[in-house]
């Protein structure tokens, strides 16, 4: 089975890296009651005996010795990745996976790319070879990062270009955190757009999140844990928000951790497909294969279902059909955007747990005809089914939308680059870094452009008569 | 004398695991509503076609096992292992760490030359156990990538290694929507190339199956072993023995070679399909008698208004009148259209077999012209039941059957190409506009030739 790598960049990536691993390690625990190190957690993990001098020597079958996370963690500042490395997690990274530095990036992209990026370009490409060396199938890089400050944004695509320079044949899945629209950063409009050329051209597959949507779960969620009604009783270990049972303990739950704790599970939902078992597997290289038509169109809007199961067993189960109808409200996005209004150009459905492909083929018969697909891709579904159901959970939906509904948000983050570019504010921060130069900030606001028009052609197709093409003649 | 079977991609290994499962079932069921002796030349032949015999005494599957991705197989394996009943052989599996991504040009033109050689070795070494080789029987899906694109790569190249070995393709049809998003691209390419290189492509529509699972196996969650289950049931009323002729109690030594000299008398026509009757729940089958005048008018029904089963099929189908010019002929696209055959094959077993009539498939009027229904229509008939059913009958047909769905896939593939999506993925992979081009052309063809039969 093939292997992933997570990149964890910013301080952003290194938070929602650290709730991933800990949800990943819980996972795996509570399938793999043995402790034997196979194939599944194979795909994050290594297993090294420590014992040993030096790196450590990878253990390919038998007991789990010790656990090593298949990630590299970078951060311009320190903060964070020393919080991980002083928590509960520290274990499972060692030295050799990490590069910080004390000075920050100070929300800054250019600083990130351009200033460290060649700073650590060599440093970056050693650690990443060492942690592919450890791999006997390397299919997937997972870059973790934000779009609005300087590190996760500038260093972040800085490495995604990296990346396709020296291992062009593995994938690069970008899980990208846009900024909203009260940030705090005054530069993000700037970051994001130029960060958003790089995921245009270097990306395989990008999973925009924002946070604005992560907190409208959470807090949807909390009110459904303490309204206190009969029969709502939540079940704590399946709540999408919370690592119960991770190794991770209460107290040392950040404020950030609730909402990275979906992030952290998309991911995990994601690669389940891949790592486990099923009836109709589905491989990361097919995620990239049915749900991008054409290079650049490469966002995928997900939604994760369900949000909690509920505690009392004697409450009817909420009903299969309502996790794929919530599937598809706007409520369950990870970003601010309503896929049933705009139009698909391709929709994935990743199902684990105790579903069959007669309750994949029922929902998609009843939901289809409330949903636009586009004129060439009428019947644009790639499902999947894992036996293997997430903790706290008999079942489980990720929907993965390649949707024109990513619009608005491209639209708005060009309006708030045009807003600060027009006045020049600020624009001096990063002209005054070694190779920026205007030319930049153009080419990165044209590339958004132009695939904002790609969605736009797209979006006045919808709605119109669907005419066949001519079909070849053929003359006998 | 033996046939291989190749399972290709998860498809492929899923189901063929469930065909020799039901195949040994068979032999072990005690209901053969036939003697003692005449049960155990049976077991005799159907080992002696797909099993390997071995000094444990577990007999070993004549398969091999193939996949780009080690999750299945290693399932599969386990599965066989445990059933007690057979095994596959220890060395008879060939995978890789990485699939093919649901990509034909990806398994076709990337996994396909790199382990041509390794994969052929592995086909090499089993052929080399038996005494004579008929044939091989390859089954895959068309709509994924590695039963797809890997399966025609190897289909050509079993064609030029073993010029004198038939070569049919065991084709899943992938349900109309749901299952994969390219499956149309996939499919027209896999088709088209098949065309070339194999001697027949018995096709199982996944839609078609899984209505038959909900609707005469009443089976309510309906899950991809059940769906599975049907097609081994089915593959083996076709594949178990069959008495070589009428009367006789020898069994036929080429049941694949027999097949394709009874249904493909033309190259450009070789879409077989199948279909069963009965076909019912273990529940509901110790309740029902069948008759061999009812089975078989049903099935005759069946047949020329191309129903999938046999619920709602269509009686008001009659065949044409002979003599009318082939243009009065309705166009397939209308429902109640008659469905034209080229050559039918009839598989009879269980008790009373020899009673029946098969008469309704000899006239002429349900074939084309060009063939005369003494060289179109075969029959074999079996005394020993098959799979607990006291009498069953297939019908395995090179008809107008597959026209509809044929020219759906090449539609949809059409569509999606003249908006070039997608496009892009293949020629990644050395897959270019001008062999999507020439895929369409092929099945083109195919479809005008069926059409005007």
């Amino acid at each position: 089975m093939a292997q992933s790598v997570v990149v964890q960049v910013g301080q952003c990536g290194n938070q929602i890296g650290r709730c991933f691993w800990d949800l990943a390690l819980r996972e795996h625990a509570a399938i793999n009651k043995k402790g034997i190190y196979d194939d599944s957690l194979k795909n994050f993990f290594r297993n090294v005996d420590t014992r040993r001098n030096g790196d450590g020597v990878d253990i390919s079958k038998g007991k789990i010795r010790s656990l090593k996370a298949r990630a590299v963690l970078i951060d311009m500042e320190e903060g964070v990745v020393n919080e991980i490395l002083q928590g509960p997690l520290k274990d499972i990274f060692d030295s050799k996976q990490l590069i910080t530095n004390v000075s920050g990036s100070g929300n800054n992209w250019s600083v990130g790319y351009k200033v460290f990026g060649s700073q650590y370009r060599d440093q970056i490409v050693e650690k990443l070879r060492q942690t592919a060396e450890h791999c006997d199938c390397l299919q997937c890089f997972f870059i973790i990062h934000s779009m609005g400050g300087g590190t996760g944004s500038g260093l972040g695509t800085f490495i995604l270009n990296v990346l396709e320079d020296e291992f062009p044949e593995v994938y690069r899945f970008v899980t990208s955190v846009f900024p909203s629209g009260e940030d705090d950063v005054i530069t993000s409009p700037y970051n994001s757009v130029l960060a958003m050329k790089e995921l245009n051209e270097h990306a395989d597959c990008v999973l925009p999140i924002e946070n604005e949507s992560l907190f409208d779960i959470v807090s949807r969620i909390n009110q459904m844990v303490t309204s206190g009604k009969p029969g709502t009783t939540v079940k704590p270990e399946s709540l999408i928000t919370l690592n119960e049972g991770g190794i991770k303990k209460k107290l040392q739950e950040k404020p950030f951790d609730t909402m990275n704790n979906i992030v952290g599970n998309l991911l995990l939902n994601l690669t389940s497909s891949a790592r486990f078992e099923g009836s109709l597997n589905m491989d990361l290289n097919e995620i990239t294969m049915n749900l991008v038509p054409f290079p650049q169109l490469h966002y995928l809007v997900s939604s994760l279902t369900p949000l909690y199961t509920l505690a009392d067993v004697n409450v009817p189960p909420r009903r299969l059909d309502q996790m794929f109808s919530d599937a598809f409200s706007k409520d369950h996005q990870l970003i601010q955007a309503d896929p049933k209004h705009s139009l698909y150009l391709a929709c994935a459905l990743l199902v684990r747990g105790n579903v069959q492909i007669s309750d994949l083929r029922r929902n998609i018969e009843r939901l289809k005809s409330a949903l636009h697909f586009v004129s060439w891709n009428q019947e644009g579904w790639k499902t999947s089914l894992c036996s293997v159901p997430p903790v706290g959970h008999s079942h489980s939906l990720l929907a993965l939308a390649n949707n024109t509904c990513i619009k608005p948000t491209f639209i708005e983050l060009k309006k708030r680059f045009t807003r600060l570019y027009k006045k020049k504010a600020h624009l001096h921060h990063y002209l005054q870094v070694d190779g920026m130069e205007e030319s930049c900030f153009t080419e990165a606001v044209s590339s958004l452009s132009s695939l904002i028009e790609s969605y736009n052609e797209l979006d006045v197709t919808k709605g119109l008569p669907i005419h066949d093409p001519l079909r070849l003649n053929i003359v006998i | 004398m033996s046939v291989v079977t190749v399972q290709l991609g998860q498809c492929g290994n899923q189901i063929g695991y469930e065909v020799f499962d039901t195949i040994c079932r068979d032999l072990h069921n005690s209901q053969g509503f036939c003697c003692k002796r005449e049960n155990e030349v049976y077991q005799a032949s159907c080992k002696e076609h797909f099993f390997n015999e071995e000094r444990s005494g577990v007999p070993v599957a004549r398969a091999l096992l193939i996949d780009m991705e080690p999750k299945v197989i290693s399932q599969t394996l386990l599965k066989a292992a445990r059933s007690g009943r057979w095994k596959y052989g220890q060395h008879s599996h060939f995978c890789q760490k990485q699939g093919s991504g649901n990509n034909w040009a990806y398994g076709y033109s990337v996994h396909g030359p790199k382990h041509e050689e390794s994969i052929m070795n592995l086909i090499q070494k089993e052929v080399e156990k038996y005494d004579s080789l008929r044939g091989f029987s390859t089954i895959m899906s068309m709509a994924g990538g590695t039963g797809s694109g890997l399966g025609a790569f190897l289909t050509q190249n079993l064609r030029d290694a073993y010029p004198n070995s038939f070569i049919i393709n065991q084709i899943i049809w992938p349900y109309g929507t749901g299952e994969v998003i390219v499956q149309n691209y996939n499919s027209i390419l896999t088709l088209s190339h098949l065309y070339r290189s194999s001697d027949a492509l018995l096709v199982h529509e996944n839609d078609v199956v899984h209505k038959i699972c909900a609707k005469l196996m009443n089976i309510k969650q309906i899950s991809f072993r059940d769906v599975n289950q049907v097609i081994a049931h089915q593959l083996g009323s076709v594949f178990q023995p069959t008495y070589s002729s009428e009367g006789s109690c020898q069994y036929r030594r080429n049941p694949l070679g027999d097949l394709m000299a009874s249904l493909v008398p033309h190259p450009e026509f070789k879409m077989l399909g199948l279909r069963n009757i009965p076909q019912m729940s273990e529940n509901s089958l110790s309740y029902t008698t069948f008759a061999w005048t009812g089975l078989l008018k049903h099935l005759r029904q069946m047949l020329i208004s191309n129903a999938k089963m046999e619920e709602g099929i269509d009686w008001q189908v009659r065949p044409p009148l002979l003599g009318l010019p082939a243009l009065e002929k309705v166009p397939h696209n209308k429902e109640s259209h008659f469905n034209t055959s080229i050559a039918n094959l009839v598989i009879l077993r269980g008790k009373d077999v020899h009673s029946a009539d098969l008469g309704g498939f000899k006239d002429p009027a349900l074939y084309t012209s060009w063939l005369q229904p003494s060289d179109a229509f075969s029959e074999w008939r079996t005394h020993r039941a098959f799979n607990k059913y006291e009498k069953s009958a297939a019908l395995v047909s090179n008809s107008q059957f597959l026209l509809k769905p044929l020219d759906t896939v090449i539609g949809k593939a059409w569509n999606m190409f003249a908006s070039k999506a997608y496009v892009h993925q293949y020629t990644k992979f050395g897959i270019e506009e001008e062999d999507f081009l020439d895929s369409f052309t092929v099945l083109e063809q195919v479809v005008a030739s069926y059409c005007n039969l």
